[in-house]
C-alpha cells in the first residue's frame, strides 16, 4: 500500500493509525513507552512523598495557592478534550479541522506552561523557595518540572507535526504520528491529575 | 455493472455508518469531559471547605476521584475501550503495579 | 541498492556500520563493543586479583583499588554483559520469529550508539584522571562525598547508555509482539525469544527508576539539588531503594536471556525437544514477576524493620522455585537424549552445577538473619560471581560459539574452544569457590588489602591463580576468533547439523532481507518439523514478492554524539559540587542538546519511506552473502 496515497472521506479507513505495519508498531511501541513513563513518574512521586516538607521552613500550605492550580488544571483538561476533537476529525478525514483543533490544543498547553513558569518564578523570587533550598524543594521542582518538560516537548512535537504536514494533508504515513502525539498529550494530562491531587490539593489540607 | 453498483452503495453505507459511529463516540467523549470537570470541581471544593470536613477523609477521597478521572482519561480519551488495546492496557497495569509498589515502599520503609 | 554482493573498501565498510539499521549488523556492533568492554573489565579484575595476591600488597593504592572494583562492576554489568546479550538478541530473535527486521530499525541503531557513547564517556574517566570510586552501586553516602568528577562520569555515562537500553527493550517487545511470522503463536516461540521478551519487559519497568535515581545523583552533585544530602533534609536511603528497584530486575534482565541461550543449546545437542516447554515459559514469566518484589533483600542490614525484611526474605526464597523448575527441565531434556558434546554443550553442562551453587548461596542470603553475617563479605562476592559469571558469562561464551556461524558465516575452532573451556571453567571455580570461605572467615569485600596471619593468605593466593587461568582462557578465545577470521572458511545453513529453530534454515550469515518468503510456522521447533518430513527448507507463507526495506541512516550517531557533548557541558557547569566550573560549560551543554534534539527533529520531518527490493532481483540472488 502506498503510504502517501490520497484518500477521500469515503475511502479513508476506520483506524488510520493502524493501517500500516509501521503504524501498528508505533502505536504499540508508544503505549509500552507510556507504561515505562508511568514507573518513571511513580519514582518521582514516591521521592516527593518521602521528602515532603523535609528540610524546608516553608510548608506546602503556605506555598501553594488554589486559584492558580485550578486555572492550570482547567487549561490542561480542556486541552485534552480539544485533542480528542482533533482525533475525531482525523477519523473523519477532515484535515483542516484536525489541524485547527490541534492548534487550539497547543494554545491551551502554552497557557498552562506560562502559568507554570509564572508559578515557579513567584516561588523563587517571592518565597525564596529555590531548587537548592531544601530536599523538599528539589523533589517538588523535579516532579513538577519533569511534567513541565513533558508539556514543553509535547508542544514542540505538535508544532513540528502541524507545520510539517500543513501543505500535504492527511495520509497513512502521518496519521499514526498525529495519533501517537495525542496519546502523549493525554498521558501528560493523566500525570497532571495526580500532581494536582497529590502535590497541590493534599498539600493544601496538610 | 450491478456488482460495481452494489460495492459503491456499500462504500457509501459504510462511510455513513462510520460517520455516525464517530459522531456518537464524540458525544460520549464530551460527556466524559463534563464528568471529569465535575470530579475536579468536587476535589477542589473538598479541599476548599476543608474546615468543615475531617482531613483524614479528604486525602483518600480526592485520591479516589483522581483514579476515577484517570480511568476515564485512559478508557475514553485514549480509546483503551476499543479493541486492540488489550496488550497496551496489560502493560499499563503492569506499570501501575510497579508504580504502586514503589510508592508504597517509599511511604513505609524509607526510614529516618 | 542492488542486492548483489560487491567487494568493498575499508572506508565503505566503516560507513556501512556507522549508518546501518540492519539488525544483523547491529548485532556485530554490539558483539564488538561489548567484547571490547568485556576485555577491559577483565583486565580490571586481573589488577584487583594481583593486588590481593598477598597480604599488605602495595601494587594498587587504596584509591586506585576503589576505582578498579567500581569500574570492573560497572563495566561488566552495563557495558559488557548487557551489550553482549543484546548482540545475540539482535542476531537471533528476528530470525527465530521469521521477521525481516526488528520493529524499529532506526531506534535499534540509536540504542547501540547511545550505549557506545555512554560507555566511552564512562571510560574517559581514566584519561581525565578522576574515576568513579563508590562501587557499582554508588551509594549516595559515598558518592556525594567523592572528590573529583569520577562519580559524574558514572552518572552521565550510565544515563546515556541507559536510554539506549530502554529503547532497545521497547524495540524487542514490539518486534516480538507484532512481527511474528504466520503460525508463530506465543506458545510456539523458541525459548530464547521468550526470555528476550520477558527481559525486555523488565527493562521497560526497571530502567525508568534507574534513570530517575541517576538523575537525582547527577543533580545533587552538579546542579545543587538536595535529594540525598541529610543536612538539607535529604535521605540517602532513597538512592538505595531506587537503585535496587532497578538493580534487582537487572539481574534477571541478564540471566533470563542466558537461560534462553542454554534452552536453545541443550535441546540442539541432546537432539530432543525441550522438556516441559510450557513450564519453562511459565517459570520465565514467574521469575520476571517475582523479580520486582525482592529488591530490598539487598538492603536487609539497612534497618528496614523486621516486617519488611521478612516479606522480602520470603519473596526472595520463592524465586528458587521457578529457577528449580528450569534446572530440572534442562536435566530432563538431556535425559534419554542422544547427546553430542560440542563447545556450546560443554558450557551448558558446566553451567548447570555452577548456577545451582550460585542459586543455593542466594537462598542462604535470602534468610535475613544469616544475611547480617554474610553482608559485605567475600561470601557475597562469591555468590554473585557464581550467578553472573556462571550463569550469564557462561551463556555468552556458549552463545558465542553456538551463534558465531550464524552471525559471521564461519566456525570457531572446536579444539581451541575446548582449551578455552577447560582453563576458564577451572580458573573460575578456583577463583570464586574459595571466596565463599574467605567470606565466612570474615574477609570484607571492597577493602584494598588484608593482614597476614589471619588465615586469608592461601585462599587469596588460590583465588588469584584462578583469575590468571581465566585470563589464559580469555586469551585463547581471542586467538580463536582471530584465526577463524583470518581463515574465513564459510559454512552452510545448519553447521551444527541439528538446528531446530528457523534461523538454521537460512544461509549463514543470512541475506540482508533475511527471508525471501516469510516462512509458515507449523509448530514448535519449526525447522525440526520440516526436517522430520524430509524437507531442507521452510514452508513459505507467501508468494515471492517485493520486499520493503528501511534506509540506512547516520542520524543515530549524531543524536548520541549530541548527548555525549552535552554530558561534558553538564559536568563542568558552574554549579557543580567539585567547584571547577568552566565558562564554556553551559554553552556546550546547550549545543550538545541542540545537536540531539535538532537531529531528532530532522529525522521527524524528513520522510523516510525506505525502498523495495524487486522480485526479479530476489530471484537472481542466491542469498549467500549479506550486502
Amino acid at each position: 500500500m502506498n503510504v502517501e496515497g490520497k484518500f477521500t472521506p469515503q475511502t479513508w479507513p476506520d483506524s488510520p493509525e493502524k493501517q500500516t505495519l509501521e503504524g501498528k508498531n508505533k502505536f504499540l511501541g508508544f503505549w509500552l513507552f507510556l507504561g515505562g513513563e508511568t514507573v518513571l513518574f511513580a519514582t518521582l512521586f514516591a521521592t516527593y512523598l518521602a521528602l515532603k516538607e523535609k528540610g524546608s521552613s516553608i510548608t506546602t500550605e503556605e506555598l501553594f495557592s488554589m486559584p492558580l492550580v485550578f486555572a492550570m488544571t482547567m487549561l490542561l483538561l480542556s486541552s485534552s478534550l480539544t485533542s480528542v476533537y482533533a482525533i475525531y476529525h482525523m477519523k473523519n478525514y477532515n484535515f483542516k479541522l484536525m489541524q485547527a483543533w490541534f492548534l487550539l490544543t497547543v494554545f491551551l498547553g502554552f497557557g498552562f506552561l506560562c502559568l507554570e513558569i509564572y508559578e515557579f518564578y513567584h516561588y523563587v523570587h517571592g518565597e525564596h523557595f529555590t531548587y537548592s533550598s531544601s530536599a523538599f524543594s528539589s523533589a517538588y521542582y523535579t516532579l513538577v518540572g519533569t511534567h513541565g518538560a513533558h508539556v514543553t516537548f509535547g508542544l514542540l512535537w505538535f508544532i513540528a507535526l502541524l507545520v510539517r504536514n500543513a501543505k500535504r494533508g492527511l495520509n497513512l504515513y502521518n496519521a499514526p504520528k498525529y495519533y501517537v502525539a495525542s496519546l502523549y498529550w493525554h498521558f501528560i494530562d493523566v500525570v497532571w491529575v495526580f500532581i494536582f491531587t497529590v502535590v497541590y490539593l493534599m498539600g493544601m489540607v496538610g | 455493472m450491478t456488482n460495481e453498483h452494489v460495492s459503491k452503495t456499500n462504500v457509501r453505507e459504510q462511510y455513513e455508518y462510520r460517520r455516525k459511529k464517530n459522531a456518537k463516540e464524540m458525544k460520549l467523549q464530551v460527556v466524559t469531559f463534563a464528568l471529569m470537570i465535575f470530579l475536579t470541581l468536587i476535589a477542589f471544593m473538598a479541599v476548599g471547605f476543608s474546615e468543615h470536613i475531617p482531613v483524614k477523609f479528604i486525602a483518600p477521597f480526592i485520591l479516589l476521584l483522581a483514579i476515577i478521572q484517570v480511568i476515564f482519561q485512559l478508557y475514553y480519551f485514549m480509546h483503551a475501550n476499543h479493541k486492540g488495546h488489550e496488550l497496551p492496557m496489560f502493560y499499563m497495569y503492569c506499570g501501575a503495579a510497579t508504580a504502586f509498589l514503589t510508592i508504597l515502599a517509599f511511604c513505609t520503609i524509607v526510614w529516618w | 541498492m542492488s542486492s548483489i554482493a560487491v567487494k568493498k573498501g575499508f572506508g565503505a565498510i566503516l560507513w556501512e556500520y556507522l549508518t546501518t539499521v540492519d539488525h544483523k549488523k547491529i548485532a556485530h556492533l554490539y558483539l564488538m563493543g561489548g567484547g571490547f568492554f568485556f576485555l577491559v573489565g577483565g583486565l580490571e579484575a586481573l589488577l584487583i586479583r594481583i593486588q590481593l595476591l598477598k597480604p599488605q600488597n602495595t601494587f594498587l593504592s587504596e584509591q586506585t583499588f576503589n576505582e578498579m572494583f567500581t569500574m570492573h562492576g560497572t563495566t561488566m554489568i552495563f557495558l559488557a554483559a548487557m551489550p553482549l546479550l543484546f548482540a545475540f538478541m539482535n542476531a537471533v530473535v528476528p530470525l527465530q520469529i521469521g521477521a525481516r527486521d526488528v520493529a524499529f530499525p532506526f531506534l535499534n541503531s540509536l540504542g547501540f550508539w547511545l550505549f557506545f557513547f555512554g560507555g566511552v564517556f564512562l571510560n574517559l574517566s581514566w584519561i581525565f584522571g578522576s574515576v568513579p570510586d563508590a562501587g557499582w552501586t554508588s551509594y549516595a553516602t559515598l558518592s556525594l562525598a567523592s572528590p573529583g568528577h569520577g562519580i559524574d562520569f558514572y552518572t552521565l555515562g550510565l544515563q546515556i547508555s541507559g536510554f539506549g537500553t530502554l529503547i532497545s527493550g521497547i524495540n524487542f517487545l514490539v518486534t516480538i509482539i507484532n512481527m511474528r511470522a504466520p503460525g508463530m503463536t506465543f506458545m510456539r516461540m523458541p525459548l530464547f525469544t521468550w526470555t528476550t521478551f520477558i527481559a525486555s519487559t523488565l527493562i521497560l519497568f526497571a530502567f525508568p527508576p534507574l534513570t530517575v535515581g541517576i538523575f537525582f545523583l547527577m543533580f545533587d552533585r552538579l546542579f545543587g539539588a538536595n535529594f540525598f544530602d541529610v543536612a538539607m533534609g535529604g535521605n540517602a536511603v532513597i538512592w538505595e531503594h531506587v537503585f535496587w528497584i532497578f538493580g534487582h530486575p537487572e539481574v534477571y534482565i541478564l540471566v533470563l536471556p542466558a537461560f534462553g541461550i542454554f534452552s536453545e543449546i541443550i535441546p540442539t545437542f541432546s537432539r530432543k525437544r525441550l522438556f516441559g516447554y510450557s513450564s519453562m515459559v511459565f517459570a520465565t514469566v514467574l521469575i520476571g514477576f517475582l523479580g520486582f518484589m525482592v529488591w530490598a533483600h539487598h538492603m536487609f542490614t539497612t534497618g528496614l524493620g523486621n516486617v519488611a525484611n521478612a516479606i522480602f526474605a520470603v519473596a526472595t526464597m520463592a524465586i528458587a522455585v521457578p529457577t528449580g523448575i528450569k534446572i530440572f527441565n534442562w536435566l530432563l531434556t538431556m535425559w534419554g537424549g542422544s547427546i553430542k558434546i560440542s563447545v556450546p554443550m560443554l558450557w551448558s553442562l558446566g553451567f548447570i552445577p555452577t548456577f545451582v551453587m550460585g542459586g543455593v548461596t542466594g537462598v542462604m542470603q535470602g534468610i535475613a538473619p544469616l544475611d547480617y553475617q554474610l553482608h559485605d563479605t567475600y561470601f557475597i562476592v562469591a555468590h554473585f560471581h557464581y550467578v553472573i559469571l556462571g550463569g550469564v558469562v557462561f551463556a555468552i561464551l556458549a552463545g558465542l560459539h553456538f551463534y558465531w556461524p550464524k552471525m559471521w558465516g564461519t566456525m570457531l575452532s572446536e579444539k581451541i574452544g575446548y582449551f578455552t573451556f577447560v582453563f576458564f571453567f577451572i580458573g573460575f571455580h578456583l577463583t570464586f569457590f574459595i571466596q565463599h570461605f574467605l567470606g565466612l572467615f570474615g574477609m570484607p569485600r571492597r577493602v584494598a588489602t588484608y593482614l597476614p596471619g589471619q588465615g586469608l593468605e592461601l585462599g587469596n593466593l588460590i583465588s588469584s591463580i584462578g583469575a590468571f587461568m581465566m585470563a589464559v582462557g580469555a586469551i585463547s578465545l581471542v586467538y580463536n576468533i582471530i584465526i577463524t577470521v583470518v581463515k574465513n572458511k564459510k559454512v552452510g545453513n545448519d553447521p551444527w547439523g541439528d538446528g531446530r529453530t528457523i534461523e538454521w534454515a537460512i544461509p549463514s550469515p543470512p541475506p540482508f532481507y533475511n527471508f525471501k518468503q516469510t516462512p509458515l510456522v507449523r509448530g514448535l521447533d519449526t525447522y525440526w518439523i520440516e526436517k522430520t518430513e524430509g524437507k531442507k527448507e521452510l514452508t513459505p507463507a507467501e508468494p515471492l514478492s517485493d520486499i520493503h526495506m528501511p534506509n540506512n541512516s547516520f542520524v543515530p550517531v549524531v543524536i548520541s554524539f549530541g548527548l555525549f557533548v552535552a554530558a561534558f557541558g553538564a559536568m563542568y557547569n558552574p554549579l557543580n559540587q567539585v567547584g571547577d566550573g568552566k565558562s564554556w560549560a553551559l554553552p556546550m551543554l546547550i549545543i550538545g542538546l541542540l545537536i540531539t534534539f535538532g537531529s531528532m527533529l530532522f529525522r521527524s520531518i524528513k520522510d523516510d519511506h525506505g525502498y523495495h527490493i524487486h522480485k526479479e532481483d530476489l530471484m537472481d540472488d542466491e542469498g549467500g552473502e549479506s550486502k
